[in-house]
């Protein structure tokens, strides 16, 4: 049987989080109430029936791997294949190569050891519930090289900018990839490669100094290799920054949404807690709202996001916010286009008031 | 603590829960909007740091066994120890059900000496409460008892209805009686013992071989060990405890929640969770014309209607103008549009049409439904009305 490993690979992301990634990378940013970025990546993976996963992580993994554990929640705890969190480098002087190639090239025996033939790599910034079992059957009906999976954006917005676009001719076989910021088909950045072809590109961008697999390894070489492209169609969201993490959480009050994106089976898996049912007193008004486990709520919710834990006291109003894990908001707050990190206090009678393309956001274990 | 090996008897069949207990048995009855009843105890030892534990099977296991599983969530998935699944065997002598909660240990003795404990706690687990057996067993250490039991002051009125113990006042237990008419005192037992296993064994294996005993702790070994002038002590808990072996005990019991304050059942103890398989479920999604009071309400639900005073499992949805009020939906459960629910317990995966209303009268047992039940209703009264 024909099959994949998967390969997240977090190194030249472009992002702007700012307060969000004070103290962790951009992968393992809080979403969606209980969710953190890198779980849409993983679990997609899984579910396509992956069962050996690598991580690229250079810096501030701590929360990540604390989030990742054994990889149990996913399914990754195995005795064959699993999930590994890969560093950069061995402080080896012969080493000459940079950016990822830094991972791909001291990481090898992960490739190696690995026993599927094909390798599907992804980014963490791509947010969607999709089937990669199906465009991995087009990688093999096609014949490809490389399959790039695409999708095409309804309004082209800022947190487009930094993604390649694809030209394609009309049997899907690409013919250019660009930063042409008209075109709206948009490479997810999610690939599938075939795993002897990836070590062989490797090696040759290594021998010519390249520090980018992707721009190195198969755009500048696209005349070269057989590329196809498959056009994923559902609901998905590119989170690069605050202003596009913010509009998309707040995208997900909209129901449809966020059924496409969390009730299609098989669903999004992330870490577990042992948090209990959330609690509504009285009086307590919530609406338009998503609530995790272990919130307890006397106050006023509208249009907002509460991560597991949040404790809304009487006569709090949260509206159009996003607060994050254990977070406590005491009596009389008033909190608007608000995001609060986890554990942030806000004490009594405070209001705090963000617009709505710039939420306020307050850092991890903020006392306001 | 490897000094003492846990014992949970979880072969209950919970006769007077209904429908609840048609396919499972009562430990394995959904409780508190994520939990099983049998995840209080099974957290309770995990969080007294008991490490070892049997859980004795017999009635309706097959939910109850994918449950446990390796107790991954209660941490005892453990190379030495950690939770074992014991169901009725048979082997070269033969091989029966257990007859007694006795029985269930006398026939799991090979499993308690493989591990040579000093102590062994025996719990039930259709229980409701929240308990460090590790106070338990210091006290029956410090005070050099051959079994203790743990007991708790129930209301002078209600004692008879309770296996009462006479104690001394340094709570030495003189005698044991089971539902006295005329109580002597309102010290009712648990059905929690710690047993030193030595003696425990040797009592176990007596009573065994007695054709006429009914192989019952409360019935058969506490009172020999009575007789015999055993160490015996009672240990007095003062929490909350709750038998939700009725309809009208399991629906208060998950009203008691909702009341914390007064009953002292919280879920909110982070030093004492209660941990369970998580389903994985994504967050609730509360609608804008939804209204959601004095509830518990766990993840995967949608609530577009108004819910009040109500326990709503994973993955439950409350669709728009219907109330659901002082009524518990497990996992699943669809309420219909125009719907109104007043103190019913609806079970898994039951679809409630559109217009459906079950009123239950604030002084008649809360009613229990599953799909089957409602369509019987609905066949009767033609159509969503009732």
């Amino acid at each position: 049987m024909k099959t994949m490993m998967g390969l997240i690979n977090l190194e030249h992301e472009h992002h702007v989080f700012n307060e969000l990634t004070y103290f962790r990378t951009h992968a393992s940013i809080p979403f969606a109430g209980r969710y953190r970025m890198i779980d849409f990546a993983l679990s997609n993976m899984v579910n396509s029936g992956i069962n050996e996963v690598a991580i690229f992580a250079r810096s501030k993994y701590r929360s990540l791997s604390d989030h990742l554990g054994t990889g149990e929640n996913w399914n990754l705890d195995r005795r064959n294949g699993g999930l590994y969190i890969l560093p950069p480098d061995w402080n080896d002087p012969s080493d000459v190569s940079k950016g990822d190639l830094q991972f791909f090239h001291n990481n090898r025996d992960y490739f190696n050891r690995g026993k599927s033939d094909y390798v599907l790599i992804s980014g963490s910034q791509f947010t969607a519930n999709i089937d990669y079992d199906e465009a991995f059957k087009y990688h093999i009906d096609r014949g490809a090289d490389v399959t790039l999976v695409t999708t095409v954006a309804e309004e082209l917005r800022e947190e487009h900018i930094p993604y390649f676009r694809i030209c394609a001719d009309d049997l899907g076989w690409v013919e250019d990839i660009t930063n042409e910021q008209t075109n709206p088909l948009l490479f997810t950045g999610a690939y599938i490669i075939n795993r002897s072809l990836l070590m062989e590109l490797v090696d040759d961008c290594i021998a010519y100094n390249r520090d980018h697999f992707f721009v190195h390894g198969i755009k500048e070489k696209l005349a070269d290799l057989r590329v196809v492209m498959y056009r994923y169609k559902g609901y998905g969201a590119f989170i690069n920054s605050i202003e596009s993490y913010y509009r998309h959480n707040m995208n997900l009050l909209i129901e449809d949404n966020y059924l496409e994106l969390f009730f299609n089976p098989p669903f999004v898996k992330t870490k577990v807690s042992s948090n209990p049912p959330a609690k509504y007193y009285n009086p307590s008004s919530v609406k338009q709202s998503i609530l995790a486990n272990g919130c307890e709520v006397e106050g006023e919710v509208d249009k907002s996001i509460l991560f597991r834990g949040v404790i809304v006291n009487e006569g709090a109003q949260i509206k159009n916010s996003i607060i994050m894990q254990r977070c406590t908001i005491e009596e009389d707050v008033y909190l608007e286009n608000v995001i609060l990190d986890k554990d942030v206090h806000v004490k009594k009678g405070q209001r705090i008031i963000g617009s709505k393309d710039k939420p306020y956001v307050v850092a991890k274990r903020s006392d306001i | 603590m490897r000094e003492c090996v846990g014992m949970l008897l979880a072969g209950g069949e919970g006769k007077r829960l209904g429908a609840l207990t048609n396919q499972i048995a009562k430990p394995a009855v959904p409780f508190g909007g994520k939990y099983r009843i049998i995840d209080f105890t099974l957290s309770n030892c995990s969080n007294s740091n008991i490490q070892t534990l049997g859980v004795l099977t017999q009635y309706s296991p097959l939910e109850l066994n994918r449950h446990i599983g390796n107790g991954k969530p209660w941490d005892m998935d453990r190379r030495y120890g950690g939770v074992s699944v014991l169901s009725p065997y048979t082997a070269k002598t033969g091989g029966d059900w257990y007859s007694g909660t006795a029985d269930a240990i006398y026939q799991n003795i090979h499993f308690i000496n493989q591990y040579n404990p000093k102590y062994v706690l025996v719990i039930s687990g259709d229980h409701i409460y929240q308990m460090n057996y590790q106070k338990l067993l210091n006290q029956h250490i410090r005070t050099k008892a051959d079994a203790t039991i743990s007991v708790i002051k129930v209301p002078w009125e209600e004692a008879s209805r309770f296996g009462i113990l006479n104690t001394t006042d340094s709570l030495r237990i003189y005698e044991f009686e089971e539902k006295p008419e005329h109580p002597q005192s309102n010290l009712a037992s648990m059905g929690i013992y710690i047993f030193t296993w030595e003696t425990l064994k040797a009592y176990l294996i007596q009573d065994a071989m007695r054709k006429t005993s009914s192989h019952d702790f409360g019935k058969d070994i506490i009172p020999a060990m009575l007789g015999d002038e055993k160490r015996l002590y009672a240990y007095e808990f003062d929490g909350y405890w709750k038998d939700v072996g009725t309809i009208q005990s399991y629906w208060e019991a998950n009203m008691d929640l909702l009341n914390n304050e007064q009953s002292g059942l919280s879920l909110d103890n982070n030093s004492w969770r209660i941990h369970t398989q998580d389903s994985n479920y994504p967050p609730q999604f509360i609608g804008k014309d939804a209204t959601v009071r004095h509830s518990l309400i766990n993840s995967g639900c949608f609530v577009y209607g108004k819910v009040e005073k109500s326990v709503l499992f994973s993955n439950a949805k409350v669709e728009k103008s219907s109330t659901v009020s002082q009524s518990i939906l497990h996992s699943g459960v669809k309420v219909g549009r125009n719907s109104n629910l007043h103190r019913v317990i609806v079970m898994e995966n039951t679809v409630i049409p559109e217009g459906t209303n079950i009123h239950v009268g604030d002084n008649d047992e809360p009613m229990v439904i599953n799909q089957e039940i409602l369509n019987g209703m609905l066949a009767m009264t033609g159509g969503g009305k009732q």
